[in-house]
């Protein structure tokens, strides 16, 4: 069984952890068009190279990033995912919404 | 025994063992020791199997598993291999192939119309007529297969143990045992593994009649088993390879996933046998199984034999025969300017005729073909492979040995992905490009001298040492000198045929000519049409051989025909190995076992077993389901519903989470109310949906169901990760209990177990309130699920047993009774609810059951937001409906995933029906077209057998017609809480908080007899197992006991290490640690287990305080998270601790891996799980918590497995100081 290393917890078998998906940086909801998101949400790159993946540590609720080449399946990193890195063009707007709802 | 020779040294027999056994009907004796080929071959019995095929006689042809016509039964195993199997007194045994015995079996017929019979007939012959095809198969199914099945094969449990090493080398040959000791000295931790009862492997009987070889293995075996760090596992063998190097060595006893660091694989050479006629008689044998049988089984190969090779191997074979006392009258080498170096001058000297640049053409039998009685010598060309037989002439011999050449044993080197090149200075694949941490040395690597090949195994330690990180100058890679090993095709022509490759199908060189005639040329093709090495010994002996016949019939090179795929296992391995242990985790509520003894029919619902319905006495499903829901409608129904997911939302931005996780809107939803939350993926498909209480500004609780929750709070989990919001989030799914009272009476029975004024008008639907439930603090929530007069209790897991039996209790008189799983789904499609992932699939989007009123789109963002504004804009293509059929239905019932139809069309689907006995009617949901959604609109279902079946579009709820009678039922009910005041008041002392005592999550039912009890914390507990004597022996070897009841708090987020700080409590330094609170006050004392970086566990020691004061303590600062928690958490202990985790964890808890200090989260018995290490009271144990709704069932894995290695339960007593 292959090894995967969560960047917490450490090397476990394969068996401990669920994938998550290809991770994608999402397009900016707010000004891209509908051909754009139908786009993002439903086409996905098959072609094998070096991918980055969600993968979660279910033991600990850990989720975290793999960097892994699908032609080889070589992992060769994983990291936790850096804060903030998601959902970035709404600030202003949700901290808006915030306030009101205080 | 009249082929038994004098003592040889390192022989495998113990001879002051005498074995008696039978075979086909005859007494045989051995000693033990014995393979039961061996002491057949002494016995000088030499028909010992049939062929697969053929049927034909065959006798010894390799002595090393593949000899795979000599499969023999002894009435409960069947296929047992006779030429590795040791005999044992009074086996009773048979061959498998035979019909009416191995010596006048029936089929050999068969061998005689062989001609009718080429390779891939069957493919062709009976196809027409086509009505004779049922008696044909009869006929291929009779003769395919071997050996009969035992349906009666008793049950014997085979362990499958996790086991790490930094180096695993597979093969204990003189490569293998160099590398093994070499890799010991410079420090690493080696296992080393041998399919071979003994270890030395070539060593031990590749001996030219050297008398000094038996001292020089015995001498290396010393040296290794001498090492502490080396385990030699002998009888055991690698089955295959997976990734990151996971080794299944399999023995007799089971299955160890060894994980190493590093692999050397030193699995050596199968000899590969020349091809002539009859080379399959018994008598003719390969060269080392004469060598094995003199060596190891000290039994004479034949009288008078002749050796017939390829290469210099065979000159050693005839020394050996010599040493054994057989006559050895011709050595016929099959390369024309042989010389044979120093052996064929000791050879010559002793008198052996020396025929370099001849062949055998043919082997010839006994009138009766059971054994070899000559051979038919003649000049051959080995370069143009033609036998010249103008010369030819016989010998009358009794057996011959043959040695062609040898094929690698590289079956797991394939498998990890090594790149394999044909070299032809040993006209051998060899490894070209290994995978990283996968090393191969000796034969198998295309060494064959023995100083060379023990170089060759100290350099792949060397590599591997380096691999490893050790900083070593490489050893020089050691190549093979002197004459190629093998022959480049050792195959004689005959006209006559029977000259055969493989041995288990009975393929002759003919059948690869037919294979390639019909355009099968492909070594793939040719595989699957020839059948070569498709036999039991999957072409050990046979796929070179193969592959030289095609190279030669294509006219190309070896290395451009390649090999075939190599797959596990290695070799065949029994489905009792594979089967073994298996892990069936479930989930239980606290309430399982009320719901056991009151007949409930339970369903597995994910994890969880639920109780479905409760059938009184000979009552069927369908009565239950209804009477059931007829309780709830018009008196009361409890259900339990503990398998709800329960998440805790907590943090001054939970409603922000709330708000972009889930479509509605919450920011504005008040403290104390509920509301529908609905989660959607990005594309805009609804996933699952659930409740969400505000219990206060900065905390939510949402109730999901029970299929999708863990999946629900994954996503959670991910979303936090990405959007980073100032919240934690909180699965208390196991740590609370939940039931849900409905029903006109509810409300009635719920009040004289708390104080709180539960009318409709002061407590309405969707809302929440906290307060006492006999005695036990519970979130109440209104919600109209299964009815819209209903109460759910949410209270701590360990209590919820009592509750439920203060309201069982309580609505006795009332006609209260307990409702499933499945009179639920009934209950809510009354109330007109759908259910996402029955009333939904994979691409339903929110328009399409009509919830748009659950979607706030003007909200900045939620997921699946973006996707909604675009099918927002788009004409709706299907719409959930609900229905009714004609009233009186009574024709076939359409069923769930029943179409509907339109004309020809198909217009959508049932997802939901069933018959209410209360409303009297066929109700359901399904998807129509938008054109028939009006209230009204009919449309027509086809039922199984294909009828039309008219069905009517209705309002939702399906009750809301029916269900005057509420008001009324309301009405009474509050009447007769009016005259029943009195009652109230009489249970009132149940009502408000006091101690109520918890129940273990784990099942003591074993110790049922024995087990004292006592209350530790409020908690039930066994303290004594057995007897005090019998749980501290079981302790000594391994004790598992339930220390479940200790106190325990959890605490989690950004400041969780600050808040613990404030509360004087210790804090372990590093994620995955813990540390002791204090050893020095017995209140004090507390493990403190750090999880990750920023969520602790808190566990007082039997009676301390800690906890209990931190959950006393209500007051948090912001960003700190309490956690729920109802663990069922163990004490292992004894000798055989570690045992017990290799069958149930991967994870290596060894001391020394395992460092003092580590928390491992982890998996144990596939459920999520904490453990550690402690050193209690000067002892070792292991400390193991997991979810309390999986205690039971952990429980009874550790206690079968304690039992099973002579421990077992121990109570709390043995703790306790």
């Amino acid at each position: 069984m292959k090894l995967l290393t969560c960047p917490v917890n450490g090397t476990r078998p394969l068996s401990e952890f669920i994938f998550g998906g290809e991770y994608r940086e999402a397009p900016n909801q707010n000004t891209c068009t509908d051909a754009e998101w139908a786009a993002y949400v439903h086409n996905r790159h098959g072609a094998p190279g070096d991918k980055k993946e969600w993968w979660y540590h279910s033991p600990s609720g850990t989720w975290f990033i793999a960097e892994r080449n699908t032609l080889t399946d070589k992992v060769s990193r994983t990291y936790l995912v850096s804060p903030k890195s998601v959902v970035s063009d709404n600030t202003e707007k949700e901290a808006a919404v915030k306030g009101e709802g205080q | 025994m009249s082929f038994r020779i004098p003592k040889q040294s390192g022989e495998w027999l113990d001879r002051s063992k005498k074995i008696n056994f039978s075979f086909e009907g005859e007494q045989f004796s051995a000693f033990e020791g014995d393979t039961i080929s061996s002491a057949l071959w002494a016995a000088e019995q030499k028909v010992l199997g049939r062929s697969f095929k053929y049927h034909r006689p065959r006798g010894v042809l390799s002595l090393a598993n593949h000899d795979v016509n000599i499969l023999m039964t002894d009435g409960v195993d069947t296929n047992m291999r006779a030429d590795v199997l040791e005999v044992k007194e009074g086996m009773s045994l048979t061959a498998v192939n035979t019909v009416g015995g191995v010596k006048k079996d029936k089929n050999s017929y068969i061998d005689s119309i062989s001609p009718l019979l080429p390779v891939g007939f069957y493919y062709k012959a009976f196809h027409t007529p086509r009505r004779l095809f049922p008696f044909w198969e009869n006929m291929i199914r009779k003769a395919a297969g071997l050996g009969i099945t035992n349906f009666n094969y008793p049950r014997i449990l085979k362990r499958k143990v996790h086991t790490h090493c930094d180096l695993l080398v597979i093969g204990a040959g003189p490569t293998g045992l160099t590398a093994a000791y070499e890799a010991a000295k410079a420090g690493l931790e080696v296992t080393i593994i041998d399919e071979n009862r003994h270890a030395g492997g070539s060593l031990g009987y590749n001996r030219a009649g050297d008398k000094t070889s038996a001292n020089y293995l015995e001498d290396l075996l010393n040296k290794v088993t001498r090492e502490p760090n080396i385990t030699l596992r002998t009888g055991a063998y690698a089955a295959g390879y997976y990734p990151d190097h996971l080794i299944p060595v399999v023995e007799a006893s089971g299955i160890s996933k060894i994980r190493a660091k590093a692999v050397i694989v030193a699995s050596g050479a199968f000899e590969q046998p020349p091809v002539f006629r009859y080379n399959d008689l018994p008598g003719v044998m390969l060269g080392s199984a004469a060598q094995r049988l003199i060596y190891r089984y000290s039994v004479k190969p034949f009288s008078n034999g002749i050796v017939v090779t390829a290469n210099d191997y065979g000159y050693r074979v005839a020394i050996d025969l010599l040493e054994a006392g057989t006559q050895v009258l011709a050595l016929v080498d099959l390369r024309s300017g042989a010389k044979g170096g120093l052996h064929a001058v000791a050879l010559h000297q002793r008198g052996v005729k020396i025929y370099p640049g001849h062949c055998v053409y043919e082997a010839l039998a006994t009138s009766d073909k059971s054994r070899v009685k000559g051979a038919v010598i003649c000049a051959y060309d080995d370069k143009q492979n033609i036998a010249l037989t103008s010369n030819k002439f016989t010998l009358e011999c009794d057996g011959i040995a043959m040695s062609a050449g040898w094929a690698p044993a590289a079956a797991l080197l394939y498998q990890a992905g090594t790149g394999m090149q044909f070299d032809y200075t040993v006209q051998q694949f060899v490894p070209s490009r290994l995978p990283e941490g996968v090393f191969a040395a000796g034969k198998v690597n295309g060494i064959f001298n023995l100083e060379q090949r023990m170089l060759d195994g100290a350099r792949a330690t060397n590599d591997v040492l380096r691999y490893l990180g050790h900083l070593l100058t490489p050893l020089a890679i050691e190549k093979h000198v002197g004459l190629s090993p093998s022959h480049s095709y050792p195959m004689v022509p005959h006209p006559k045929g029977k000259n055969f490759v493989d041995f288990d199908e009975d393929i002759q060189i003919k059948d690869f000519e037919n294979a390639a005639k019909e355009g099968f040329d492909n070594i793939e093709l040719m595989k699957r049409f020839t059948t070569v090495g498709m036999g039991p010994s999957q072409g050990k002996h046979s796929n070179m051989n193969a592959i030289r016949i095609l190279a030669k019939i294509r006219g190309l090179p070896v290395e451009k025909i390649g090999t075939t795929t190599s797959r596990p296992f290695f070799h065949p391995t029994p489905i009792g190995h594979l089967g073994g242990r298996g892990f069936h985790p479930h989930r239980l509520t606290a309430l399982h076992d009320w719901h056991a003894a009151h007949g409930a029919v339970f369903t597995d619902i994910g994890a969880w077993k639920r109780a479905a319905y409760y059938p009184s006495s000979g009552q069927s499903k369908e009565d239950a389901i209804q009477a059931e829901a007829l309780a709830v409608r018009k008196a009361a129904g409890i259900i339990d519903g503990s398998s709800f997911g329960k998440i805790e939302v907590y943090g001054s931005d939970a409603a922000e989470f709330l708000e972009r996780f889930f479509t509605g809107s919450y920011i504005s939803q008040k403290v104390g109310t509920c509301r529908y939350v609905m989660l959607l993926d990005e594309s805009g498909v609804v996933i699952d949906d659930g409740i969400a209480s505000r219990l206060a500004t900065d905390l939510f609780y949402l109730s999901i169901g029970t299929s999708n929750a863990a999946a629900v709070y994954r996503e959670m989990q991910r979303s936090q990760q990405e959007w980073q919001l100032n919240i934690g989030l909180v699965n208390a799914t196991g740590a609370y209990g939940a039931m849900n009272i409905a029903g006109p009476s509810a409300r009635e029975i719920l009040s004289t177990l708390t104080d709180i004024d539960l009318s409709y008008a002061s407590f309405p639907n969707s809302r929440i309130q906290e307060a006492f439930v006999a005695g036990v603090q519970a979130r109440i929530i209104r919600v109209s699920f299964v009815s819209d007069m209903a109460y759910e209790l949410h209270v701590p897991m360990a209590q919820s047993r009592h509750v439920w039996d203060a309201l069982i209790e309580a609505g006795k008189k009332h006609g209260l009774r307990p409702f499933g799983s499945d009179t639920q789904r009934l209950l809510r499609l009354e109330m007109g609810h759908y259910m996402p992932g029955i009333d939904t699939d994979g691409l339903t989007n929110p328009f399409e059951i009509g919830a748009d009123w659950a979607i706030t789109m003007e909200k900045p963002y939620f997921i699946g937001q973006r996707s909604l504004s675009i099918l927002a804009k788009r004409p709706i293509r299907k719409q959930l409906v609900p229905f009714v059929l004609a009233t009186n239905f009574n024709a076939e019932m359409p069923m769930e995933c029943n179409l509907v139809i339109d004309g020809n069309e198909i217009a959508g689907r049932v997802t939901s029906i069933n018959y209410s006995k209360f409303i009297d009617r066929c109700i359901g949901f399904a998807y129509v077209t938008p054109a028939k959604k009006a209230v009204g609109s009919e449309f027509q279902i086809r039922t199984d057998s294909g009828a039309l079946v008219t069905a009517t579009v209705v309002e939702k709820p399906f009750l809301k017609n029916q269900i005057k009678s509420h008001h009324i039922s309301e009405k009474s009910a509050l009447d007769v809480q009016a005259s029943t005041s009195n009652l109230n008041t009489h249970s009132d002392t149940s009502k408000h908080s006091h101690t109520v005592l918890k129940v273990t999550p784990v099942d003591h039912a074993e110790s049922k007899a024995t087990a004292k009890w006592a209350v530790v914390n409020d908690m039930e507990i066994v303290v004594e197992c057995a007897s005090a004597e019998i749980d501290q022996a079981r302790k000594k070897i391994l004790g598992i006991t339930d220390v479940s009841c200790l106190t325990r708090y959890g605490v989690k987020g950004p400041q969780a290490t600050k808040w613990l700080i404030d509360h004087q409590v210790a804090i372990p330094t590093n994620a995955n640690t813990w540390t002791v609170n204090t050893e020095n006050s017995r209140e004090q004392k507390s493990l403190v287990l750090r999880l990750g970086s920023s969520e602790f566990l808190i566990e007082d020691q039997w009676d301390g305080l800690v906890s209990k004061k931190l959950l006393a303590d209500s007051h948090r600062i912001a960003s700190t998270y309490p956690v729920a928690r109802a663990d069922a958490a163990f004490i292992l202990s004894g000798s055989e601790v570690l045992n017990l985790f290799s069958e149930l964890c991967s994870i290596d808890l060894r001391d020394g891996a395992l460092l003092a200090s580590d928390v491992v989260m982890t998996q144990v018995a596939g459920i999520s799980a904490l453990v550690m290490r402690q050193t209690l009271n000067g002892e070792q144990i292991y400390r193991l918590w997991c979810d309390g709704t999986y205690g039971s069932y952990m429980w009874e894995m550790l206690l079968e497995i304690a039992v099973e290695l002579g421990g077992g339960a121990v109570g709390l007593s043995s703790y306790q100081h």
